[in-house]
């Protein structure tokens, strides 16, 4: 089980955290023009990295705050986390 | 029956306490302290079982976790439990075991047929002989392999006994506590740190209480004692025995088992029978030791063969003698320690040493005694067929090829000793990529992967001098780090004898015109010869030669039988055994209790049960409930002898013609607060939302991304900018994270806050033509008219002093109202209702009759917004704007969504207007079609119209907006019905809605 660095809790345990997927999609404005191939990237496809990842995590059994956690897929080593509003320099 | 083995003296057990206890329906008796295998070897009893697949009699061949043989069935207080090592369970009185994979005896076996029919049993045995005839697997090779192959038999009575997990967290976490384990566990105890020990075994001490070495000026059996008892009177240190951790996971978590009761006749009353720890530990020292190897030579599989440390620690700890003629047969100095044990017990062992001219202290110490060795020998095979009786042996040349002539000497036991092998179970399991350690012949971990260290034997070293000095260092260091104290602790002297090099031999050959099985995995009987032939088939990697032979695959998991597999194929393959690599360690490093892992999540336990403030009402008045989701809700009330047809139709009905009353608690509510909370709405719902005036509710659908309908509800403005949001029951949580995931990651700009308030109220559906009489009479202060209250309207209101919410809204598609109160005055609520509803013959009603009241109206619910359909499948699509964007809008316009024949929600009647349609049953045009028969459609949701009085069915059918009027069959293969039915309008009760209306 995965021990993770809520930035506004500290350390807590996998189990309470749902995943959320990759962080770095970004959902196209609203009332944009979006291609069939530019939305399609956005809802459908997702590159499924081996190695260095960012992803979404939501405290759902705490604060319930989405946060972004930067974790190595292969390895499950999580290096950093961040709020959402974080930048991820 | 007299202890025949029990030595006068020595070991262990409590000798004051003698236990009785039944093998097989025999009669035995032990001591407290004994387990279950020294019991019976105490009594002579070697032959516990039969092996997996050739069913040869099978005795112990270890005293602990590494026991490949002696796995039994135990009966304990009126229960079972399958698959027990008789090594591991400790004796109680009245303890009652049987020998499994027998039949009908142990001593009389019919699948020891296959003892002889071997030939026919190679390796890959699974795949190749049970395969043809197709029709034979069924009928004859399954029920035979079931019957004949399998281990214990697992009961299938409700398990009365209660498991517990705890959570912990500790400084340095220490697996095994042998010299290794006390050293650091002390070291980091006087630092301060969190420490905590486990040992699988009752007794602590590990190799400290059967090896004969000083420590400290005392023995090493007393100096461990004395550490565990000063360990245990330290606040910052958890010492537990029983228990066995099991599994390393990520981020440095660790699993125990804690055999709480398993030694005891019964569990103490608030006792689990076990505990399971789930320990997140900043430091591991793991010093789980070693497992001795076996040597592979002719029929090594015979009762009476044992590793020679388990007949070291039968004798030590436990006083019994394996046997009285015993042979030693080793490749180190380990098999002269327990020579050495036996002549000093009186026995007279022979001791054959592979090596030509081995000479150490522990040697020297054994010629000294006069114990009879033989150099440059081994056994070549066992003889006798339930128990050694004697033993080919022969010398053997330097290069471990030729064998000289072959002798037999009589003997009761052979004794074996083929080096250690350090158990890196845990560290694999980390992470740790092991690496093969050329002087020991075995694995050691690597680069820690994690906070781990191994240590001592675990980590291939051997010498207790050198383990000790380590393992205080490690335990100071490791705590220094966390706890920043350096009290140092005096390394105490060690007196122990030099050992020579071992021998790397590991298999004896075969002798001309013989075939003697030799064994490599003793549980699964796989022999040389098998892995020669998965081998010769071209299995080629380790991993496929263990699945193909199943070495290592047996509830053992290969502890005593890896290492030997690799080198067969190593030398097979001319490589080298770290090019062969070895098969990953994955958890369990032994089996646990399903009923551990599971912990007290069972029966009502097995998830959260919720009950909504009308719970007890309900239950008064003969509620039958039904599971929506984690709540129970009641599916109907029911009078006298009905049933849930007969119930439900009347609760509906009388909605229709009068007035009912629904406990609609359930629904998920969220409140929503905030200047831009409009915009919120208007983004995540189809339809528009930024006009909705104060005191009004408005029925939206929200999608996914991908189009798909997500969830559907009303949304009131209570004022200026705060909303109350319902959601279906099931979807209330997903809502509010799918709303937290726009508001905080992708719209963060808006300013609105969101909370779940599904608990803070109690609500109550008041549905039929009468209802508004009779909320009315509920406030008589307010103006509930059609003109004060019209539909979809919104007010507060005062019920006999409690504040309540009154919304217009309708499911049932009657003239309706939701009166939420806060959820204490719930039950307050319900009782005016129905005590002031009863001069309007008010009825509660359950989710049954509420189903049917939306099902004959067309309205759709989660069996429709089902994860596969968008709004124009559930005719929603009025709602969607065309002039706004909101979530998943732009993927409505895929071109499966805006496809002519699209499928859509249609009603279904049999023509026969008597036949129910069983939910699931498949829409197809023609019943005598071949299969696979197209389908065009599914029936979603079924009930009897109360207004038609006739079976009445929802479905979601292709092309379904041309399909009115069309005649086609529902088939229910499951149900093995065919109906001819009708399509009509979904709509089919008040098409247009007046009643909701009026
Ligand atoms: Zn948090």
């Amino acid at each position: 089980m995965l021990y993770i660095n809520c930035p506004h809790c500290g350390m807590r345990s996998q189990n309470e955290f749902s995943y959320g997927g990759d962080a770095s999609v970004k959902r196209p404005e609203l009332n944009k023009e979006v291609s069939d191939q530019e939305w399609d990237n956005f809802v459908y496809n997702r590159k499924s990295l081996r190695g260095k990842h960012l992803e979404l995590w939501q405290h759902i059994s705490g604060c319930r705050q989405w946060i972004k956690v930067e974790r190595d897929t292969a390895t499950h080593e999580i290096f950093r986390t961040f709020k959402a509003d974080e930048e991820v320099a | 029956m007299t202890q025949a083995f029990r030595i006068e003296n020595g070991g262990l057990i409590n000798r004051d306490k003698k236990l009785s206890f039944k093998f097989n329906g025999k009669t035995y008796f032990g001591y407290e302290g004994d387990t279950l295998a020294s019991a019976l070897l105490a009594n002579g009893v070697h032959l516990v079982g039969r092996s997996f697949k050739y069913h040869r009699p099978r005795g112990f061949f270890g005293a602990g976790v590494d026991e490949p043989y002696a796995v039994v069935q135990l009966y304990r207080n009126g229960e079972t439990e399958p698959n027990i090592k008789a090594t591991e369970q400790e004796l109680f009185d009245g303890l009652e075991a049987k020998s499994v994979n027998c039949w009908p005896s142990v001593n009389f076996d019919i699948g020891a047929i296959n003892n002889f029919l071997k030939i026919f049993l190679p390796a890959g045995f699974y795949y190749k002989t049970f395969m043809w005839p197709k029709s034979f697997w069924y009928r004859i090779y399954e029920p035979f392999i079931r019957k004949a192959a399998g281990l214990g038999v697992a009961s299938t009575k409700h398990d009365k006994e209660r498991y517990e997990h705890k959570y912990e967290y500790c400084d340095l976490l220490i697996a095994g506590s042998g010299p290794s384990g006390l050293a650091g566990a002390y070291a980091a105890a006087k630092n301060g740190a969190k420490v905590i020990l486990a040992e699988d075994k009752p007794r602590f001490g590990g190799s400290l209480l059967t090896s004969d070495v000083n420590i400290g000026n005392q023995s090493g059996k007393d100096w461990a004692e004395g550490i565990i008892a000063e360990l245990k009177t330290m606040p910052n240190v958890v010492v537990k025995n029983r228990s066995q951790i099991f599994g390393y996971y990520d981020h440095n978590m660790l699993v125990m088992s804690e055999k709480v009761s398993d030694h005891l006749p019964s569990t103490k009353k608030y006792h689990p029978n076990k505990r399971l720890w789930y320990i997140r530990a900043k430091e591991v020292l793991i010093s789980s030791g070693s497992i001795e190897r076996p040597i592979v030579f002719g029929n090594n599989d015979t009762p009476g063969v044992m590793l020679s440390s388990a007949a070291k620690e039968y004798l030590k700890v436990y006083g019994v003698l394996v046997g009285r003629k015993p042979l030693v047969f080793t490749n180190n100095d380990s098999g002269y320690e327990t020579a050495i044990e036996f002549k000093k017990h009186g026995v007279d062992p022979v001791v054959l040493d592979s090596r030509k001219n081995p000479e150490s202290e522990i040697i020297d110490e054994a010629k000294n005694l006069g114990i009879n060795i033989k150099n440059s020998y081994v056994v070549v095979a066992a003889q006798g067929y339930k128990k050694v009786k004697s033993a080919d042996i022969a010398s053997i040349s330097e290069d471990k090829k030729q064998l000289g002539k072959i002798e037999n000497i009589q003997c009761d036991c052979i004794c074996v000793s083929g080096f250690w092998t350090p158990t890196i179970h845990l560290a694999s399991q980390s992470g740790n990529k092991t690496k093969f350690k050329e002087e020991i012949d075995a694995f050691v971990p690597g680069q820690s992967k994690q906070n781990e260290i191994t240590l001592g034997a675990a980590n291939g070293v051997f010498s207790l001098e050198e383990t000790l000095k380590t393992s205080f260092t490690a335990g100071s260091e490791l705590s220094k780090k966390i706890t920043e104290n350096d009290n140092k602790v005096a390394i105490p002297n060690v007196v122990e004898k030099k050992s020579s090099q071992h021998d790397k031999f590991w298999c004896v050959p075969l002798p001309k015109g013989k075939n003697y099985k030799r064994f490599l995995d003793f549980q699964n009987d796989v022999a040389v010869s098998d892995v020669e032939i998965a081998l010769r088939e071209g299995y080629r990697s380790i991993e496929h030669v263990k699945r193909y032979t199943t070495l290592g695959m047996a509830t053992d998991q290969g502890k005593t039988s890896n290492l030997n597999g690799l080198q067969l194929v190593s030398e097979i393959e001319n490589k080298v055994v770290p090019a062969v690599g070895h098969t990953t360690f994955r958890p369990p490093y032994t089996p646990v209790s399903i009923g551990a892992i599971v912990g007290r999540e069972v029966g009502k336990h097995s998830k959260p049960t919720r009950k909504s403030p009308m719970h007890s009402w309900h239950e008064k008045n003969n509620a039958v409930f039904v599971d929506a989701g984690v709540w129970l809700r009641p599916r109907y009330y029911k009078r006298g002898n009905e049933n849930l047809f007969e119930g439900s139709k009347r609760e509906a009905k009388n909605v229709r013609t009068n007035v009912g009353v629904c406990d609609v608690t359930t629904l998920g509510k969220i409140d929503i607060k905030g200047p831009d909370a409009a915009e919120l709405l208007n983004r995540v719902y189809t339809n528009a939302w930024l006009k909705l005036p104060v005191g009004k509710a408005r029925y939206g659908v929200m999608l996914r991304e991908d189009g798909i309908v997500m969830d559907d509800g009303t949304t009131t403005r209570i004022s200026e900018n705060h909303y109350h949001m319902t959601t279906t029951t099931a979807q209330a949580a997903n809502v509010l994270s799918h709303l937290e995931y726009y508001l905080q990651l992708v719209w963060p700009e808006l300013n609105v806050n969101v909370v779940s308030t599904t608990e803070q109220w109690a609500g109550a559906a008041i549905a039929g033509p009468k209802s508004r009489d009779l909320l009315q009479k509920l406030f008589p202060n307010s103006d509930v008219s059609n003109e004060g209250l019209p539909f979809m309207g919104y007010m507060e209101g005062d019920l006999f002093g409690v504040k309540a919410r009154i919304f217009r809204i309708s499911f049932s598609g009657e003239l309706a109202y939701e009166v939420n109160v806060e959820s204490d005055y719930g039950n307050f609520m319900w009782e005016k209702i129905m005590e002031i509803g009863e001069e309007f013959k008010i009825q509660p009603y359950g989710t049954e009759a509420l189903s049917t009241l939306r099902i004959e109206m067309g309205h759709v619910a989660g069996s429709e917004l089902d994860g596969r359909t968008i709004p124009f499948d559930n005719a929603l699509e009025g709602l969607v704007s065309k002039k706004k964007d909101f979530i998943g809008k732009r993927s409505l316009q895929r071109s499966a969504f805006i496809a002519e024949d699209r499928q859509r929600i249609v009603g279904v009647v049999p023509l026969d207007k008597q036949t129910s349609i069983p939910e699931g049953s498949h829409l197809v045009k023609d019943d005598k079609a071949p299969l696979p028969n197209p389908k065009l459609g599914h029936i979603s949701a079924s009930c009897w119209s109360v207004e038609y009085d006739n079976p009445f069915s929802l479905a979601i059918l292709k092309d379904g907006k041309n399909m009115i009027g069309q005649k086609l069959f529902a088939m229910s293969p499951l149900k093995n019905k065919v109906i001819p039915v009708e399509i009509v309008s979904s709509h089919y009760v008040d098409p247009k809605g007046e009643r909701v209306r009026s």
